[in-house]
């Protein structure tokens, strides 16, 4: 499959042709994309699809066994000081240094970062309720995550690098997350990549996103345009029908007897006359959330699951 | 503004922005020469992507529900009075559909429910009330 994508030269992550094998185990599969300049680029899939996997590729942890990664068009294995001084970066389980206080933490990390700002690192304390004095292994969960977004953000790097930043918080932390995300791109040419099985955080703050399905881009370009690629509707048969109706261009398809809900992937255009021609109509019409696409996509892509049939809602 | 962004139903957030914003405007919670926040200060709001709030904009401009003012932020239209005319009927008409279907499962027919629209009217408008 191609997608749409931007010109690698305003991508600020450009990865081509990347597999990656653990023993027998194919974990990425000929994988490409380009992460625009200024885009919040939200990486969606399953636990074990892949995402950190991809992650530790950018950060230059893991070697592209075949297939290129470049992060502002430099090779992060060959030359990793040039990219992690611009990458701020936050895992699922940040690893601190439970000893330190919070405020030799901010004073650790910052020497590290010829860019830190102390005056934004200090706002950012202040605005976390972080305790200056209180010892990091003594903090909440989530505000261990606040301390580890300080440490991430306060260089105010070119790309913030999120791996499944709000799993396991309450929504209240992760909202601080969010809105650090909407605060970073929204200082200019700043670019935020995210991965989170939360698909509705992603389609709340992304403008670009891939899905990653058991090592494969599912899905791979503008929200805006993968949004309007899919619909679902809803369709009403003049008889009862005993089998799902079969449609070329359906991602998937569910209900009984007369009602039954379709979601495709293009071709709208000619949807009406197949429809007609099986003795149905349309009767409603939705653009599809981000999750129902990812389910819908993913069921084609095991292919083998039967169809469900659940009642229309 | 009061605005109410949902990720379930699936409609894109960019037009949420654009018909709540139409809605405040009809309804009368935004006057015309009144500012919107400005793109940064929504998005933080609502935590949604800035070009989200960007296009939301655009395309209330080119509604005439909003104008910019160079470099001086966005404001609801003088125009957008008459837009929310052809909007308040929009809304109204989603009520009577509804109205509509409900009469139909009761079996009243549209003489009586129009009867009845008539005496709530005179009931609720009538000048004894006052």
């Amino acid at each position: 499959m191609k997608f749409p994508s931007p010109s690698s030269a305003e991508a600020v992550v450009s990865i081509a042709g990347l597999s990656r094998r653990f023993g027998s185990r194919t974990v990425l599969n000929e994988l490409s994309l380009h992460v625009p300049r200024g885009s919040v680029f939200g990486l969606v899939g399953e636990n074990g699809a892949g995402k950190t996997t991809l992650i530790k590729h950018i950060l230059g942890l893991l070697r592209a066994e075949q297939g290129t990664v470049k992060v502002f068009g430099i090779d992060p294995v060959a030359d990793p000081v040039s990219v992690l001084g611009r990458i701020g970066y936050l895992s699922e389980q940040p690893d601190l240094p439970g000893w330190m206080r919070v405020d030799e933490f901010i004073r650790y990390t910052q020497a590290f970062y010829p860019k830190w700002d102390v005056a934004y690192a200090e706002s950012l304390r202040k605005q976390f309720g972080l305790d200056a004095s209180a010892r990091l292994k003594t903090l909440s969960k989530g505000q261990q995550a606040k301390a580890g977004l300080l440490a991430a953000q306060a260089h105010r790097p070119e790309l913030l690098l999120l791996d499944e930043p709000s799993s396991g918080l309450d929504p209240i932390v992760r909202r601080d997350i969010l809105e650090a995300v909407i605060r970073t791109v929204a200082d200019e040419g700043r670019t935020v990549f995210f991965s989170s099985h939360l698909l509705e955080e992603i389609e709340r703050v992304s403008d670009h996103v891939a899905m990653l399905h058991r090592g494969k881009l599912v899905l791979c370009g503008p929200l805006d345009e993968i949004k309007a690629r899919h619909h679902r509707v809803t369709l009403h048969f003049e008889t009862a029908q005993t089998k799902p109706p079969v449609i070329a261009g359906a991602l998937s398809v569910s209900g009984q007897g007369k009602e039954w809900r379709v979601l495709c992937n293009g071709g709208r255009t000619e949807l009406p006359a197949i429809v007609s021609a099986l003795g149905a109509r349309i009767v409603e019409e939705h653009t599809p959330s981000l999750n129902e696409i990812f389910v819908a996509q993913a069921e084609t892509i095991v292919g083998d699951r039967p169809t469900t049939t659940s009642p229309p809602h | 503004m009061q605005i109410q962004i949902t990720s379930h139903d699936g409609v894109p957030i960019y037009l949420q922005i654009f018909n709540q914003v139409k809605h405040l405007v009809a309804s009368g919670r935004l006057s015309a020469g009144e500012e919107v926040p400005p793109i940064r200060v929504l998005a933080e709001q609502l935590v949604v992507n800035p070009n989200t709030v960007a296009r939301a904009y655009l395309e209330l401009e080119r509604a005439g529900v909003v104008t910019k003012r160079h470099g001086a932020g966005t404001y609801i239209s003088e125009a957008a009075s008459t837009v929310s005319r052809r909007e308040k009927l929009k809304l109204l008409t989603q009520r009577v559909d509804s109205l509509l279907v409900e009469a139909g499962h009761l079996g009243i027919d549209l003489k009586e429910v129009v009867e009845l629209v008539r005496e709530r009217h005179d009931e609720t408008f009538s000048p004894a009330k006052e």
